[in-house]
Parts: structure tokens; C-alpha cells; sequence
């Protein structure tokens, strides 16, 4: 069929007029991908794929072929979500169930070769098989569904990641695509859509959580001869992926949820505010939006309804400030990312001077399902005051890392230890910071709690975009909480002293507490008064902070200071880190009796505190050492110890 | 006196009657072209969009993004995100700073390599985590290190 005869019976799909057609079904099966004509060779080919070396697989793998004389298509699909099994390559035979294969790096291609040609697949490569119906399983191999990362899953907005391809339009309208956005226009007025939304009861999956359907309120209730609709893709929360994933695995979803969310609001251009250190999800991005053009779903009278909805992208430069709604405006305008004071909130007045809603990727890519399930299926998922689902995105020193994507008021013990497997290395659980710089710790006394808005905030923790980072007994909280202030004040604006000066300060006396003690009288005392002013301090800029990013700094040194204040203590009392991580307090002594003299670490030492003569034991001076460790990686003899 | 018509000016041509908003927009396409911002690129600029030459600084200057000095033939960003820290990204900063003898911000003398330190790329999933021209090398230790390095420095004598 040429390409031109495919866009007719698309378009004609969108438009509902296949039914009965059995050419037109038979074109649009072929892109369901319920069977294939010739195999179908799948690889996860999304950032964490690639990294985990999909480009070499997919080389080794074209090269197999062509040695084997084995004809099948390539197809390059987004993340799943199992970033551990990374390369996933799956494997849709004719007449089979798809089946997937994990860590498939280039030297194991040969995996999938076997299983083209003798249609065998080994149990131990074997992440599991999909379920098409009526087609041939294979044996002895689970169901996907049922493994562990993906049994207590329930997949939203990452539905199709993975799944599909995500350079084909042609693909998401088969697997329903595009239906919403097309409901909406037929059905629906501006009105009802922002009421759906609302009555849902979406919240924003950005970190606040406001009530999506009443932000398009505000702004649709406005007269303006121009409203903008922005999607937050300025994904600067370290430890947090999902929307990265959506865009590369999904682009068509956000599209949709951008279309429908513009015609609410009653905004004709929209704009796509993304990381530049995102590529491939900017370079996904420009193709669908280049196929959403040519199929008419984004421009001028879209479905013929008079709804014009033209998209644009804008790569972020780099400051996570700009996360912050009035300084992601400043710096689509082309001016440093600063915050404004707020009122006048964005949905009355925001991208130049205009009526603007701000909404994250994830609350986006939830819409299409919201209007094509209805609200009430929507807020039958999750909690009480939280509906629906969130991803969170593993990671740190846990077994599987990766997205996951569960109904809200899922327990943390159950993403941890039953999707997650627990702790890499068998080591024990101390705790996960969630929320990314602006929120907190949560420690083993509250893995129980379910997880919704308002109970992560009642243990000094907060949803933010949802990064899970995941700590094990090696780690220093006092280190993590300094990492976060070095974060934080690097990140600073500068517009507020506050958040400039007092992230500033409080940053010094971490160091302060984790550097080499300084010979002087009564210092234990100084640096425990420096912990009264760290808590004071952070209240003081939690409180008269302009924006977000202020207000929220000092959260992970409070969160950890009130879970883990006997490591603060022991830190300035003892001079001491258990973990060893903090290596300016760490001691070095020589044992004299393995001692040879060879004085290799006299010489390796940066700062001359090593002295001996050669051939007798040599001394370490303790006032000297800045414990770096160099002689005890040195010592050929083991003669030096560390506590 | 006529000046030969640069890579910069081919750039701004892109973008005849831009406002400011286009600002950021043509310094990361300048960036893109040259590998960072020179002073000639800031001055044309604002020249271009009729802002002062200062405001333009400013703007350049805020964001991490945008460079002032030429980065080397392979550009290596080190994840410095939660993740890549709790699993040791501090030491790779330390250990690639050894091996190529230049802090992060620099460039090798040779213009080989240059160091920069990102937030976070988004690949938690594999960290620690560091991208060489966008390459990205995941799970990287000290000894797998050296050997990346090799890799692109092998590249070279070829």
C-alpha cells in the first residue's frame, strides 16, 4: 500500500468512517501489530537504552541478519521502564506472542537470531511474553504482566512506552490515538472540558498539585485576544526521568493532551518548554509534531471544527529555577529566569502579559485517557484527595531501577521492596529521599505510609515530580543533605537574599560539619550552635522566599536533621562519619610492625603528613592529614589502618 | 572595512526581524555552530536584535547552558544528579579530572577534551552517568574511565 493510500484510511479512521471497511481494518491492524507478516525485532532505544548500549545491539543485530540471510524489521521504540534489563529487545514472530528479552547487549544478539530461527527462546533472557490474543505462546515463559516490576503496575501514562513506535503516527492512531482530542471537538464545549478535568480531579504531577481543571478555569474564564498553553517539559529535578521517557517513548500522548488541554482554555499556541539535555526526546518531539501537521491535528481548523492549536519548541538553557512558572515565562521571553511575585497568577496574566496555563508532561499525557474513560474512571483510581496515577522514577541503590508507574496510595515499602526487589547488595534499607532538592527523606518508621499528596507532606517529605533516589547504609545523610544545598545555591536566581545568601550560608556550615576540625577552643560548641542556625535559618527562608525554589531549599537539611540527627551529632561531637563518606574526618594510622620503610606513602602523600626514615616504620602527623586516603591506596603492605 | 561574513552572521540571517524572545534561541544555535559564545557572536547579536551588548551578557550568563570559552573535540558532561552522587559520580569528576589533567569548565591544551559538570541527563537508571558528545556511558567506575578515554583518544591517531 503506498504511503499516500495509508494516510487516506488514517485519516478516514480518525474520522470514524472505517467501520465496515475490512481493507481499512486490515491497514489499521497492521499497525496495531496484533500479527506481523515478517518478524518484528523491538529495541528500547530510549536514552537510558541507548546508554546501556541498544546502538551497538542493533548494529551486531543487522549484521546477524544479513550473515543469516534473515529477513526482519527493526523498530526502534522508547523505554519501558525497566531501566535494569536495559537492553530490552523484543521479538514478535508471525502468528506468535511478542516476547521480550532482557540485557541484550551486542555480544548476546545472537539471542534473537536463535529465536528467529529456531523460534526458541531461553528462560534465563526471557523478561516475558506480551498476550495477544489467539496467538501461539511460547512456552514456559511468563506473561509480562505478571513480573514482579510490572504486576502491581497500573500503566497510564506510560501505557504505550516501550510498546509502540514512537516515530509513528500512523501506530498511536491505530492503538486509539488521537480519539479524545476528536471526542472533545465533536462533544464537548471549552466548559465541559476544564469541568471533566476538574470533577477527575487531576492534580498537577510537577510537584504543587493544584487541581489541573480549575488552573484551565481561571484562564478559560478570561477575556484575552490571545491565550498560551505551555507544557513544563524543563525536567530539572535530579533524579527524575519520567517525563523524558514520555516524550521519547510516547511523543503523540503529550501532542493530544496539549490539543485537548488548548481547545479548554480556549489557547491557540502552545509551547513545549524542554531540556536541551534531552536530544532525542527534542528530536522525537519535532517528528511527531511534524506527522500530528501533515495529518492536520496541529494548525489551522483541526477536524474542521474552527479550532486552530499551532505548537512550538523551546529548549531550555539550563537553570532549574526555571522549573518555577513566572521564571519558565521570563525565559520564554527571552530574559534571564527569574521569578515574579505572585499575584497576578499566570492564568490571568503570564507569557507576554496573556492569560497562560502551565502544566507538566505527565499531567498533560493523563488527559487523552481522562476524556476517553470519563472522569469517573479516573477518580475511581488513587486516595481520597489524590486521584490516579503517579510515576515515579527509580533509582540509587536499589535492584531495579527504572519508572513505575502506580495508583496513588500504594505504599513506598511496596515500590521499594515488592516492584523494586529492595536493596542492590544485600545491604540494609536506611532511607529515600523523594521529591528531588525540595523535598525529603523518608526513613524505614514511615515506608508504610500510602503515598498521596498530603501524607508525604505530613512527614516533612513532598510528591515533587517524583524521583525516588534510594540510600543504603553506606551513605551519609549529612553528605546528601550538602549535596542538595550545593544544588540549591548554585541554582540560586540571586533575586532574593534569603534563597541567595542564606542557601549560601547554610551550605558553609555543612561543610563546616563535614570538614577537618580546626584546632581552636570550644569549636564543638560553635559548630552545634551552627545546627541551631541551620533549622533557624531554614525556617527564615522558607518563609520569605519569593518562590518555590526558596521556599523549598532548606528542606532536605530539615528533613534529615529530623530523621538522622544522631549522624549531625556524631559528625560535630565525635569528628567522626560511620559511612567513611565524608573523607576529611576519616584517620589514617601506620601500624609500626607491618611497616617496611619502602616510604612510597611519605611520597604519594599531597600534603607531606607522612615522616620516617627509610627502612623504620614512618608516622602519620594527625593535625596534617586531610584524609584523602592516597597512602592507605598506596601501602603495598597493608601497614595502614583507617577508623 | 568589509569582514568576511562569518558562521554568526549566517546564523542571525536566520533570524531577520527577531525580538527578544528569540534571544535564547539564536545564542543556543551560535553555540551549537561554534561550541561556545564568543564576544564577537554577543556584540552581533545585539546588534541584531537592538538590545544592549550588557543585557545579552546577562541573559548568557544565567544559564549553565551557554559557554565563553571553546570546548574541546569530545565534550564530556559528568552527571552530577542525586543518583549518579549516592553512587559515586563525585569520585569520576575527581578521577576524570586526574586522568586529563584539566578541573571541570576547562579544555585539554590539545583541544581534545573538555569537562563539564550537568545537573542531571536523565538516565538515573544507569548511574553513574556521563555523556561524551552526547554519547551516553552509563554504570561508569574509575577503571572503566580510563578506558572511554582511550577509546576517543584512539579515535584521534587513527
Amino acid at each position: 500500500m503506498t504511503n499516500i493510500n495509508i494516510h487516506k484510511t488514517m485519516m478516514a479512521h480518525l474520522h470514524g468512517q472505517t467501520a465496515g471497511d475490512a481493507e481499512a481494518m486490515r491497514v489499521i491492524q497492521s499497525f496495531r501489530k496484533d500479527d506481523v507478516p515478517k518478524p518484528v525485532i523491538y529495541v528500547g532505544a530510549g536514552t537510558c537504552g541507548l546508554g546501556a548500549g541498544a546502538a551497538e545491539t542493533i548494529i551486531a543485530i543487522k549484521e546477524q541478519l544479513k550473515q543469516n540471510g534473515l529477513d526482519a524489521e527493526i523498530v526502534e521504540v522508547g523505554c519501558i521502564g525497566l531501566c535494569t534489563a536495559e537492553p530490552i529487545v523484543d521479538v514478535q514472530l508471525p502468528g506468535r506472542n511478542r516476547v521480550s528479552f532482557k540485557n541484550v547487549t551486542q555480544d548476546k544478539a545472537g539471542i534473537v537470531i536463535r529465536c528467529l530461527k529456531e523460534a526458541d527462546a531461553e528462560k534465563q533472557d526471557v523478561l516475558g511474553q506480551f498476550n495477544h490474543s489467539g496467538k501461539i505462546s511460547w512456552n514456559g515463559v511468563d506473561d509480562i504482566s505478571r513480573h514482579p516490576f510490572f504486576a502491581r503496575q497500573r500503566r497510564v501514562v506510560l501505557k504505550q512506552c516501550g510498546i509502540i513506535n514512537p516515530e509513528s503516527i500512523e501506530e498511536y492512531i491505530a492503538h486509539g490515538g488521537y480519539a479524545g482530542l476528536k471526542k472533545v471537538l465533536d462533544a464537548y464545549t471549552p466548559e465541559s472540558v476544564c469541568e471533566t478535568i476538574e470533577k477527575s480531579g487531576l492534580r498537577g504531577r510537577g510537584g504543587g498539585g493544584f487541581l489541573t481543571g480549575k488552573k484551565w478555569q481561571f484562564a478559560r474564564v478570561q477575556n484575552a485576544d490571545q491565550k498560551y498553553l505551555i507544557c513544563n517539559a524543563d525536567e530539572g529535578d535530579p533524579g527524575a526521568f519520567m517525563d523524558r521517557a514520555v516524550i521519547e517513548g510516547d511523543p503523540h500522548r503529550l501532542i493530544e493532551g496539549m490539543a485537548i488541554a488548548a481547545y479548554g482554555i480556549g489557547a491557540s499556541v502552545g509551547y513545549v518548554y524542554i531540556r536541551a539535555e534531552y536530544p532525542l526526546a527534542i528530536k522525537r518531539l519535532k517528528i511527531a509534531m511534524q506527522q500530528a501537521k501533515e495529518y492536520g491535528l496541529l494548525g489551522k481548523n483541526i477536524f474542521g471544527k474552527g479550532f486552530d492549536f499551532e505548537l512550538k519548541i523551546k529548549t531550555g538553557a539550563g537553570a532549574f529555577v526555571c522549573g518555577e512558572e513566572t521564571a519558565l515565562m521570563a525565559s520564554i521571553e527571552g530574559r534571564r529566569g527569574m521569578p515574579k511575585p505572585r499575584p497576578p497568577f499566570p492564568p490571568v496574566k503570564g507569557l507576554f502579559d496573556k492569560p497562560t496555563v502551565i502544566n507538566n508532561v505527565e499531567t498533560l499525557a493523563n488527559v487523552p485517557e481522562i476524556i476517553l474513560n470519563g472522569w469517573e474512571w479516573f477518580s475511581a483510581i488513587g486516595t481520597k484527595t489524590s486521584k490516579g496515577t503517579k510515576v515515579f522514577a527509580l533509582s540509587g541503590k536499589i535492584k531495579n531501577t527504572g519508572l513505575v508507574e502506580i495508583p496513588m496510595g500504594t505504599t513506598i515499602r511496596e515500590i521499594l521492596f515488592d516492584i523494586a526487589d529492595g536493596i542492590a547488595n544485600g545491604k540494609k534499607f536506611k532511607a529515600v529521599q523523594i521529591g528531588g532538592p525540595s523535598g525529603g527523606c523518608i526513613t524505614e518508621a514511615n515506608l508504610d505510609i500510602q503515598i498521596d499528596y498530603e501524607s508525604l507532606l505530613s512527614v516533612g517529605a513532598m510528591m515533587g515530580s517524583g524521583g525516588l533516589v534510594v540510600m543504603d547504609e553506606d551513605n551519609c545523610m549529612v553528605d546528601v543533605a550538602k549535596f542538595f544545598m550545593d544544588f540549591i545555591q548554585r541554582e540560586s536566581c540571586g533575586k532574593c537574599i534569603p534563597c541567595r545568601e542564606g542557601t549560601r550560608r547554610m551550605l558553609e556550615i555543612l561543610e563546616s560539619i563535614t570538614q577537618k576540625p580546626v584546632a581552636g577552643e570550644n569549636q564543638a560548641l560553635e559548630r552545634m550552635k551552627g545546627v541551631m542556625q541551620l533549622e533557624k535559618l531554614g525556617q527564615v527562608i522558607k518563609d520569605t522566599s519569593l518562590c518555590g525554589l526558596g521556599q523549598s531549599a532548606p528542606n532536605p537539611v530539615l528533613s534529615t536533621l529530623r530523621w538522622f540527627r544522631d549522624e549531625y551529632e556524631e559528625h560535630i561531637y565525635e569528628r567522626k562519619c560511620a559511612t567513611k563518606v565524608c573523607t576529611e574526618l576519616r584517620k589514617f594510622k601506620i601500624v609500626a610492625d607491618a611497616c617496611t620503610g619502602c616510604t612510597v606513602c611519605s611520597r604519594k602523600c599531597p600534603v607531606g603528613a607522612i615522616i620516617g626514615n627509610k627502612k623504620t616504620p614512618h608516622f602519620i602527623i594527625e593535625d596534617k592529614c586531610i584524609g584523602c586516603g592516597a597512602c592507605m591506596e598506596a601501602c603495598k603492605f597493608n601497614a595502614i589502618e583507617m577508623n | 572595512m568589509k569582514t568576511m561574513k562569518t558562521k554568526i552572521d549566517d546564523i542571525l540571517d536566520q533570524y531577520l526581524g527577531a525580538g527578544r524572545d528569540q534571544l535564547i534561541p539564536v545564542l543556543q544555535d551560535i553555540q551549537d555552530a561554534e561550541g561556545y559564545l564568543s564576544q564577537e557572536a554577543l556584540v552581533k547579536t545585539g546588534a541584531r536584535l537592538n538590545m544592549p551588548t550588557s543585557k545579552i551578557y546577562g541573559v548568557a550568563t544565567f544559564y549553565n547552558q551557554f559557554r565563553f570559552e571553546p570546548k574541546g573535540r569530545y565534550h564530556i558532561q559528568v552527571c552530577r544528579g542525586t543518583a549518579c552522587h549516592v553512587l559515586g559520580s563525585l569520585t569520576v569528576l575527581q578521577e576524570l579530572e586526574k586522568a586529563l589533567k584539566i578541573k571541570a569548565g576547562q579544555t585539554t591544551r590539545d583541544g581534545l577534551f573538555s569537562i563539564e559538570v550537568v545537573a542531571c541527563i536523565g538516565a538515573c537508571g544507569l548511574a553513574p552517568v556521563i555523556s561524551v558528545n552526547g554519547t551516553f556511558h552509563g554504570n561508569v567506575t574509575a577503571a572503566g574511565l580510563q578506558t572511554i578515554i582511550e577509546q576517543y583518544r584512539n579515535k584521534e591517531t587513527l
